[in-house]
């Protein structure tokens, strides 16, 4: 029966790529129109006439894409039936039977974590701003000694599937794992949504299925690996997914390395005496008409303060990072897979390793494709430069052989696409142990559910969670979910960190505080990202509207002749300040932001930990306080482990 | 589910519980413990804020050029993987030496072990 569900799903899932993709690509698609709208409005690159000309957009070649997607689907699925004839009981699909190794954890946490964003995002940042790109990719792995140092041998000693466990071990159950299920589902639907829509695009761009069925495809596929597969199987989706994503930086990198010889002080000169690097950065970054005489531009393309503009956003992403990778429930729920503190300290290590080669890998590629590609032309294909790494994939390989550049990013595609699966999987993992293991089983079921049911209510909770994000990410659509990640870190890091390291460390934590440190946490962070400049607003997009009409006007009334280009900018400005003067921010209706910076991480980090604390004093439970001494013990030696042997 | 089933090998009581957090050798662990993983955490913090203070209060420095076009912003940058790594590999061995070798004489010396 299972078999037949999963089959057909896969079917659904290959038919709906391959049919849909050819139509989409014969017609060229509504991307590339998108595309070709993005390269007009972009600077035109300059055309040095030795240099090779790097390819303006992205083409994989369908045939092999769609051979190595095959692949990559057919080997997961084989893991899905062997793990799914494993998953018997909760212990299985929560926790792997608490039977992963330190190594194989390690690489799923590295699999779990990195994300598309991380490997298309971050390299696009570099090749576009350079230095600032790099440095925002460091908090990343900064994070990881958070989780190593306070959460990760803590929660394996004293929980035993999900956050709820370690927060309800001493506390009223009920209301506390009503509270941290609904932090956990925010937190991974957020996460979900930004992935997803990502994912969708990226489909779309990369090898043009149109946007909902890449999504239906991608949903599909995630919802058979966590509801059949359980935790095993989405544990070995992300190392094999780990594994494909090291494999993949480490032959790029190795091909940018051997273009300056394996010598990193050459390639860093090449990155400041490259033309293109020099123009972009005074033309675009600076804004520069004419070059101040004697100033390096090459050189200021490796320097901070292109991108990352304001110190205060930086410390707040930064504290959010720091403290949000520590708190999100499918990281925490990772830890629970492997036997004791030992190997979830061993786990936690190797992914740090993996994780941090990788950023510094990305480094590499993100200056190597603004050498070898530039970043007007990754501009021009994607205003985030996300398509910077295949550009520079079907570069370097075309210029191998002319196949090896379609092999490549043809890889790459495939990459992705186990990037974003295994991501994916992980957090509908969490949310639906969240909503089975302490919504079902323990608040409406008083804990009394058999292990039959116990599985399937986690299956059914699966299924639904994986519904659900198809639909939210098919809806935002052409919405910017960009600052969903940030909110998704600032959740975990303002409400699940504060109430987690509270409830393990401090002997006067009660239920109260960690309601009320979860609930406040969560709901301030997500009302400050609201109201911050990550919103639109219409009236400051008007004002910028009128700068631009002003202009013009002024230029017209002084007797000059504007260009085609000028008259069609003045008409759309004019009718975007018509439609945007008068409006206000979609939620709270807001002229302009109230809170100025971008990430809400500085003002609700304190405000969660407060709140916990405040609400403990005031709510003091004395069994709570008695009850401490055990969770200490537990949590520092790992006397009576709870083992992920269910039955 | 107020607490884990005490299926385990110890099934104690609380009072067994407080008694172990009485321990002299409990409260030595735990104080080493609580020392060493705060006292890296909150250097690794700091270190960590230097990079984005640093970057913004500092420019000129950050741009100094060290090895041919590489400035010390760059190094800076990539020295905060290394300290990372070093800290987890000295945590790593410490607790190997120290923080288990002490619990393991802990549940030996209270026969849980």
């Amino acid at each position: 029966m299972k078999k037949i569900y999963a089959l057909a799903v896969l079917a659904l899932s290959l038919g709906l790529m391959v049919n849909f993709s050819a139509p989409a690509y014969a017609t060229a698609g509504p991307e590339t129109a998108l595309a070709n709208a993005v390269v007009a409005q972009a600077p035109q690159p300059p055309q040095p006439a030795a240099k090779k000309a790097a390819p303006t957009k992205v083409e994989a070649h369908r045939g092999i894409t769609i051979t190595m997607f095959i692949i990559i689907v057919l080997i997961t699925m084989y893991i899905v039936f062997w793990a799914a004839k494993r998953t018997k009981t909760t212990a299985d699909f929560y926790a792997a039977r608490g039977a992963i190794t330190g190594a194989q954890n390690g690489w799923a946490i590295a699999g779990d974590y990195m994300s598309a964003a991380s490997f298309l995002g971050i390299a696009g940042l570099i090749c576009l701003y350079g230095y600032d790109g790099f440095m925002y990719s460091v908090g990343w792995l900064v994070a990881y000694v958070t989780v190593l140092l306070i959460v990760a041998e803590p929660c394996r000693n004293a929980g035993k599937y999900t956050m709820g466990d370690v927060l309800a071990f001493r506390s009223s159950p009920k209301p506390v794992r009503a509270a941290a299920a609904f932090s956990t589902v925010l937190v991974s639907i957020f996460y979900l949504t930004a992935q997803m829509v990502g994912a969708g695009k990226l489909m779309e761009l990369l090898i043009g299925i149109p946007f909902k069925y890449a999504l239906t495809g991608v949903g599909c596929l995630m919802i058979v690996y966590v509801a059949l597969g359980g935790m095993i199987a989405t544990t070995w989706v992300q190392i094999i997914k780990a594994g494909l994503l090291m494999t993949g930086a480490c032959i790029l990198c190795l091909l940018v390395l051997a273009k300056a010889g394996f010598n990193p002080i050459q390639f860093f000169h090449d990155v400041a005496t490259n033309a293109q690097i020099q123009e972009w950065t005074r033309v675009q970054l600076l804004k520069d008409a004419v070059a101040k005489p004697g100033f390096d531009y090459g050189q200021r393309f490796l320097e901070p303060g292109l991108l990352l503009k304001d110190v205060w956003d930086q410390i707040s992403l930064g504290m959010a990072l720091v403290l949000g990778t520590a708190g999100m429930p499918h990281i925490l729920m990772r830890f629970f897979t492997v036997p004791t503190a030992q190997a979830a300290r061993k786990s936690v290590i190797i992914a740090m390793f993996i994780i941090g080669a990788f950023y510094i890998l990305t480094t590499l590629l993100g200056f190597g494709s603004a050498i070898h590609v530039s970043p007007q032309i990754s501009f021009a294909v994607d205003k985030g430069g996300n398509m910077s790494n295949m550009l520079l994939a079907q570069m370097l390989g075309n210029e191998i052989y002319p196949l090896m550049g379609d092999i490549l990013l043809a890889f790459l595609c495939a990459v992705a696409f186990a990037t974003i699966l295994a991501v994916v999987s992980g957090l509908v993992l969490a949310s639906a142990a969240a909503i089975s293991h302490d919504i079902y089983v323990s608040v409406i079921k008083g804990g009394k559910a058999d292990q039959r049911e116990q599985v399937m209510a986690a299956r059914i909770a699966s299924i639904c969670v994986g519904i659900c994000a198809i639909v939210i990410a098919i809806l935002a659509e052409g919405q910017n979910v960009a600052h969903l990640v940030a909110l998704a870190f600032a959740v975990a890091s303002a409400g699940n960190l504060p109430t987690v390291v509270l409830s393990l460390f401090w002997r006067k934590m009660s239920t109260a505080g960690i309601v009320a440190g979860l609930v406040i946490g969560v709901v301030l962070s997500i009302v400050l990202v609201m109201v911050s400049p990550n919103m639109q607003y219409p009236k400051v997009i008007a004002a910028g509207e009128k700068k631009i009409v002003d202009t013009l006007e002024q230029k017209q009334a002084g007797g000059a002749v504007l260009s085609d280009k000028e008259k069609a900018d003045l008409v759309k400005a004019k009718a975007s300040y018509e439609t945007n003067k008068n409006g206000t921010s979609y939620i709270f209706g807001l002229d302009k932001p109230l809170y100025p910076l971008k990430n809400p991480g500085i003002v609700c980090i304190p405000a969660g930990f407060l709140a916990a604390i405040i609400f403990s004093l005031l709510f003091p439970s004395k069994r709570e306080e008695e009850a401490f001494d055990e969770l200490y013990v537990r949590q520092n030696t790992g006397v009576g482990i709870a083992q992920a042997i269910g039955h | 589910m107020a607490k884990q089933p005490q299926s385990n090998q110890a099934g104690l009581k609380q009072e067994d519980w407080a008694a172990i957090a009485r321990n002299p050798k409990f409260i030595e662990i735990h104080k080493r413990k609580s020392a060493f993983l705060f006292g890296w955490w909150i250097f690794s913090t700091v270190y960590y804020f230097l990079l984005p203070i640093g970057a913004g209060a500092a420019p000129g420095f950050f741009s100094v050029k060290v090895l041919g076009n590489i400035n010390i912003g760059y190094l800076f940058a990539l020295s905060q993987f290394f300290v990372s790594w070093a800290i987890a590999i000295y945590y790593a061995s410490w607790a190997n030496k120290v923080s288990d070798r002490l619990t393991s004489e802990l549940l030996e010396e209270l026969k849980l072990g």
